[in-house]
């Protein structure tokens, strides 16, 4: 039992990058010669790549920000995005602000940063490892594994979300949502014991549950992509 | 040792002030000392479900706020004697709790009562976290309606995720309670059925609390339904949860649809 979607699907993908934040502090005259030294002591470390500006230890105007960033560009620095002020401060012709963004470790930046010299065009890391959760997953919760597989020994809830990098595996009733292959990877696959999903997910290509044939719900299946297309097949 | 209870469901109108009220007289029956707080600010309820409406003078937010003493609010219920509320602000709203003000006053009821059942109010948001922040024990109540029933899934997983036991890394108590049962609507599909609730959210059933219009009766008449018509199906379910509470192992009965012969002939049905 297996079917095909017709239309084809536009793809929206989340992504997420790391990216180096520079909080200013005042005053910022005396900040930038502090970063035009380190600078001179590691010339290029910052070419090319993109950077957040983090004014929350400041509190510049409209202009001063737009001066600040033609400064660094100046030293090229290019501002992507701005950290730790408010939306409504800065005008039209700025960077935009961004939120939740997560401290990364200074071991995982400089990986970044060496990789991104070495190799170039590396294939991003999948399998590492999966997780295992022997918990019912809760309606609102999010389980999250962007290296590998994720196998949930529970049920699933209505308005939970299960992703993974790599396939997902769930031994009760999956009633949310499963997001399989999350970073593009279309050799992932999605299996549970018992089909009542909201939406599934490989790679981008998804289906809702207004989609899926009335003869596969309640049963055990699986979901792979084939092309552009998800088949979903019954497994009992 | 006192255990903090907090009844609770996401959903509003199912049944969680009846459930705080009869838990706690069926408790306080068994002679257990026994607290209860309306931590529904602004839409406090509990106080009329145990007829103590007239008898308010200070409420939780001026002792969280240290206008009174605690023992100036408590108020000791009529009937029985080790059964004591502390009710709510009607006329202020949720912000007026504080963290550190509830922690106190939980703190000091901890000391002085064998059990502190903490009402909660419907949502997620701060009114909610807080009632159940220092719980060692969660009844969640839900009617077996899949609207409910996400809600309360919901509200599991926030159970897990804020309270101070889960962020110490301990796991707290949590009990199904599935009130508002009709056993005729059941049969005939138009509700989930028990075992569709329990098995949508894995845990343990504290009871099955049918529907009927004595509960609704006594609720209005200000005196809980165990205290009522402590023969009432009703009535005899609260105990029994109690009693599970307390650790007894009982098994559930799931009410059945057949009526008496005068309920067939005369009695008719709750909406």
């Amino acid at each position: 039992m297996q079917s095909e979607t017709r239309p084809r699907p536009v793809r929206f993908r989340g992504r997420s990058y790391l990216a180096f934040s520079l909080s200013p502090e005042p005053p910022i005259a005396d900040w930038l010669a502090d970063l035009d030294a380190a600078i001179d002591r590691s010339s290029g470390f910052f070419a090319g790549r993109p950077a957040v500006l983090d004014l929350g230890n400041t509190a510049l105007s409209q202009s001063a920000v737009a001066l600040l960033i033609q400064e660094l560009e100046t030293r090229d620095i290019r501002i992507m995005g701005i950290e730790g002020a408010d939306a409504a401060n800065l005008g039209p012709g700025l960077p935009p602000v961004l939120v939740s963004g997560r401290p990364a470790s200074g071991g995982e930046l400089a990986r970044v940063a060496q990789e991104a010299q070495d190799k170039p065009a590396q294939k991003p890391a999948e399998q590492q490892g999966s997780l295992l959760v022997d918990t019912p997953v809760r309606s609102g919760q999010t389980v999250y594994n962007s290296a590998g597989d994720v196998v949930v020994v529970g049920s699933v809830a209505w308005g939970a979300e299960v992703v993974a990098s790599g396939s997902i595996h769930i031994y009760g009733v999956l009633r949310g949502r499963a997001l399989a292959g999350a970073t593009g990877n279309t050799k992932a696959r999605i299996f549970c014991r018992k089909l009542e999903a909201e939406l599934l997910a490989i790679a981008g290509y998804y289906r809702t549950v207004d989609d899926l044939e009335n003869g596969l719900r309640d049963r055990p299946v699986q979901a792979w992509l084939d092309g552009n297309a998800m088949l979903i097949a019954a497994l009992d | 040792m006192a255990k903090v209870v907090v009844v609770t469901s996401g959903k509003g109108g199912v049944g969680k002030t009846t459930t705080t009220a009869g838990l706690g007289t069926a408790l306080a029956q068994s002679g257990q000392n026994v607290v209860v707080v309306d931590f529904d600010v602004g839409l406090r309820n509990l106080d009329l479900v145990l007829g103590a409406e007239r008898r308010v003078v200070f409420d939780f937010i001026n002792v969280v706020q240290g206008v009174a003493k605690l023992q100036q609010a408590l108020i000791r219920d009529k009937r029985l004697e080790t059964l004591h509320l502390l009710p709510a602000s009607q006329t202020r709203d949720k912000d007026a709790l504080t963290d550190e003000g509830v922690a106190r006053v939980i703190g000091e009821l901890r000391s002085r009562f064998d059990w502190i059942l903490c009402d909660s109010p419907a949502g997620i948001e701060r009114g909610a976290t807080l009632a159940m922040r220092h719980a060692d024990v969660a009844v969640i109540v839900t009617n077996p309606e899949v609207s409910s029933v996400r809600d309360s899934d919901r509200i599991i997983g926030i159970l897990d995720a804020k309270t101070e036991k889960a962020e110490k890394g301990e796991k707290i108590d949590k009990h199904i309670l599935i009130a508002r049962f009709d056993p005729a609507r059941a049969a005939r599909g138009e509700m989930l059925n028990i075992s569709d609730v329990l098995e949508i959210l894995s845990l343990p059933l504290l009871g099955i609390i049918p529907e009927s219009e004595e509960v609704l009766r006594s609720s209005n008449l200000g005196t809980p339904v165990v205290l009522n018509n402590p023969g009432s199906a009703a009535a005899r379910a609260y105990l029994e949860a109690a009693r599970r509470l307390m650790g007894e192992e009982l098994n559930v009965t799931v009410p059945s649809g057949k009526r008496g012969l005068f309920n067939k002939l005369f009695g008719r049905r709750a909406a």
